[in-house]
């Protein structure tokens, strides 16, 4: 039974990775708007401004934990939207709804899909800010790697859970970022608080608190979304 | 359950309601008469008298609209989500109430409207989560869909909150704001609680009329546009 | 289960609503087993929403549906193990080749995704040329066949077929008839909603027609009477 439901979770992050991979403008659009968003802090905030509080390198390298997870919030918005978008164009939503078996692995496949999808993103996002921002990345990576893996799984699972929701109604494109940013603002926050203490250093101890708030939101979203999802896609 | 004539649940909500009144009035009296000003705030502490109780509607409220919702995905019955809309709508607006009488005792306090102060902090990213409850609502024409997803949108929201409070709590631990009544005057304590017990009495009385609203606005919905079927569902 | 007692779909009162008004307004309907029912009726009188229902793609605003003596809300994926649905779209996935498809269906059906057995089953349906094209560049009669083997790759004891016809030329009209007559001789069960009233009765047991939401006849497919047929149909000659 059990193995079924993974054969299916599995199919479905087979079938969106090839499409994904297929349809390569969309995984590019998505990541060079991640970029602009970046560039546009830079633009926004100026390079030359001088960073506060450390009294030492620039505002951009002192706000970069926090531009980078926003950049992430509003591409991961889209990824989620993308997702059931390309369900909707030959009623592949409905055909969904109507194969056999629990929807937990519907849900759990289109969540992985995301989760790759954004994970592959911010690969390519990490390097791009660390030479704009001039940001020194190299020595603290499988720490930022691993607040990363918590907290897109954070938005991956919210995301997929609002996207199927929302995937039927007129104004989604509203309604999505509407219901999604609220619930994820305490993960934005863990994030790059986690984000800046791994940067600048940890004086006080005070990482393992903000990692153990995401590995809770993964916990409390992903339990939420499993349960409900049969109601979520119903129609 | 008929369509005509007053449901049970408009019967308690009357009975909450004319509870409320007097008890409003005596709270008021002892809030602003009887009990002394604030030796720190002087007069403008008396706001905590509609502020803190603000909070306990709300959050009676919006405990009504998620048990309401996880009741009504598991049962479907059409009063189950006019009463999880009755629960969010008041908690919306009581949260609301928080929120403003929050900021103008800020403002002589702390000398701004707006200090990310935790609790505050939390309460407002809360109002915004409920909003986008009746945001969504309001796109869906289908009584079903509007109840299903309206009540998936309020258990997220509502099992999300606690951890909202944490992250802005550590967030903010710089800004350490005492406002619990430790050390406050006994009949400031009084005063307080009566109006605690008046505001959950009073957001009882609106939930029972949001629902009645409710259920009258549906069982028009029928008669309106079909008038065929017999009006009585569910 | 050895238990054949009941009946294929059983509805009682069946009603959907849309918003502000019904979709279907009380649909009682016994189907037994091995029956093809031919689901007529002009555009909106809800034969798409029955047969959505009955897919278990949505569930009921009221009234009792049992699909092989199952409730849909509480055993819906036993019974959709044993349900094929052709709906108006595809479910097919632009991007992806035929092959890939139907890969795609196989492991979600929970069947072994055995290409030489899908590789027959496009085959016969005439797209063997087209069998490593991405499904995009397909044309209307190309997906709608491709749709009609993803429908019944594992075997279903109940299909439902919207518009099966849609879209096809002589060879593809031949299929669907040929589809049809293998369901009938394999002891199947079938609904089938159409426009091409002639063209499929002659494969259905028994017609239902609806109007605005109800069965305005329910009997045999050789006796509907000319009254209860909407102008609007075609094929009514």
């Amino acid at each position: 039974m059990i193995r079924a439901e993974l054969r299916r979770a599995w199919a479905l992050v087979w079938k969106d990775l090839l499409i994904e991979r297929r349809a390569k403008a969309a995984f590019n659009a998505m990541a060079f708007f991640a970029g602009m968003v970046l560039l546009t802090f830079g633009f926004a905030l100026g390079p030359d401004a001088p960073g506060f509080a450390t009294g030492e390198g620039t505002l951009l390298q002192y706000l970069s934990p926090g531009l980078l997870w926003v950049a992430i919030l509003f591409t991961g918005q889209l990824a989620a939207d993308r997702s059931f978008q390309l369900e909707l164009e030959r009623g592949g939503l409905d055909a969904l709804r109507v194969y056999p078996g629990d929807r937990k692995a519907l849900y759990f496949g289109k969540l992985l899909a995301n989760l790759a999808v954004l994970l592959l993103m911010e690969m390519l996002l990490l390097p791009f800010a660390a030479i704009l921002y001039s940001l020194d990345l190299w020595g603290c990576l499988p720490a930022l790697a691993g607040i990363a893996v918590l907290t897109t799984l954070a938005l991956a699972a919210t995301g997929t859970f609002y996207a199927a929701l929302t995937a039927n109604l007129r104004a989604r494109q509203v309604l999505l970022p509407l219901l999604l940013f609220p619930v994820l603002i305490p993960v934005v926050l863990a994030a790059v608080k986690a984000t800046a203490l791994v940067l600048r250093g940890d004086p006080m101890n005070e990482l393992a608190s903000w990692v153990k708030l995401l590995a809770s939101a993964d916990v409390l979203f992903l339990a939420v979304s499993a349960l409900t999802f049969e109601y979520v896609v119903e129609e | 359950m008929s369509t005509s004539g007053m449901s049970s649940v408009a019967r308690l909500g009357r009975v909450a309601g004319l509870l409320a009144l007097p008890i409003v009035a005596v709270g008021l009296y002892l809030g602003l008469v009887w009990a002394p000003p604030d030796a720190m705030m002087g007069q403008v502490q008396r706001i905590m008298y509609v502020h803190f109780p603000s909070w306990i509607a709300t959050a009676l409220a919006y405990i009504v609209g998620f048990v309401c919702s996880v009741l009504y995905l598991a049962r479907r019955r059409p009063t189950l989500d006019y009463m999880a809309q009755a629960g969010v709508e008041v908690g919306v607006l009581f949260n609301t109430t928080g929120l403003i009488t929050g900021s103008i005792w800020g403002r002589p306090t702390w000398g701004v409207w707006w200090t990310w102060d935790p609790r505050l902090t939390t309460t407002a990213i809360m109002l915004v989560i409920f909003v986008g409850y009746l945001l969504v609502r309001a796109f869906l024409d289908d009584p079903e869909a509007r109840g299903r997803v309206g009540a998936l949108v309020a258990i997220m929201g509502f099992l999300t909150v606690p951890i909202v409070y944490f992250s802005v709590r550590w967030w903010r631990t710089l800004h350490q704001v005492q406002s619990s009544p430790n050390t406050v005057d006994h009949s400031m304590v009084i005063a307080l609680r009566v109006m605690m017990v008046a505001f959950a009495l009073g957001a009882c009385y609106l939930m029972s009329r949001r629902y009645e609203v409710a259920r009258l606005e549906a069982a028009v919905e029928l008669l309106d546009f079909d008038p065929e079927t017999e009006g009585r569902r569910g | 289960m050895t238990n054949v007692a009941h009946a294929v779909i059983e509805a009682r009162g069946v009603r959907k609503r849309f918003g502000r008004a019904w979709g279907l307004r009380g649909i009682d309907l016994t189907v037994e087993s091995g029956e093809i029912v031919g689901l007529l009726g002009p555009n909106g009188s809800g034969k798409s929403t029955l047969l959505r229902l009955l897919s278990t793609a949505a569930r009921p605003s009221a009234g009792e549906l049992r699909l092989f003596g199952r409730a849909p809300e509480r055993e819906a994926a036993v019974i959709r193990q044993r349900i094929g649905v052709l709906a108006h779209a595809s479910g097919l996935y632009g991007e992806l080749t035929a092959r890939e498809n139907l890969r795609f269906a196989a492991m979600m059906y929970g069947l072994p995704p055995a290409q030489p057995a899908l590789d027959v089953r496009l085959a016969e349906a005439g797209l063997a040329h087209a069998a490593d094209a991405r499904v995009r560049t397909y044309s209307q009669g190309m997906l709608q066949r491709l749709a009609l083997i993803r429908a019944t790759l594992h075997d279903p004891d109940l299909v439902l077929l919207d518009e099966p016809y849609t879209a096809l030329d002589a060879s593809g009209l031949t299929l669907v008839d040929r589809a049809l007559a293998d369901l009938r001789s394999a002891g199947k069960t079938a609904v089938v909603a159409t426009h091409l009233v002639e063209r499929s009765l002659r494969h259905c047991d028994r017609a239902l027609v609806l109007s605005a939401g109800r069965v305005v006849y329910d009997g045999p497919a050789a006796a509907v009477p000319a009254s209860v047929f909407p102008s609007a149909m075609e094929g009514v000659a």
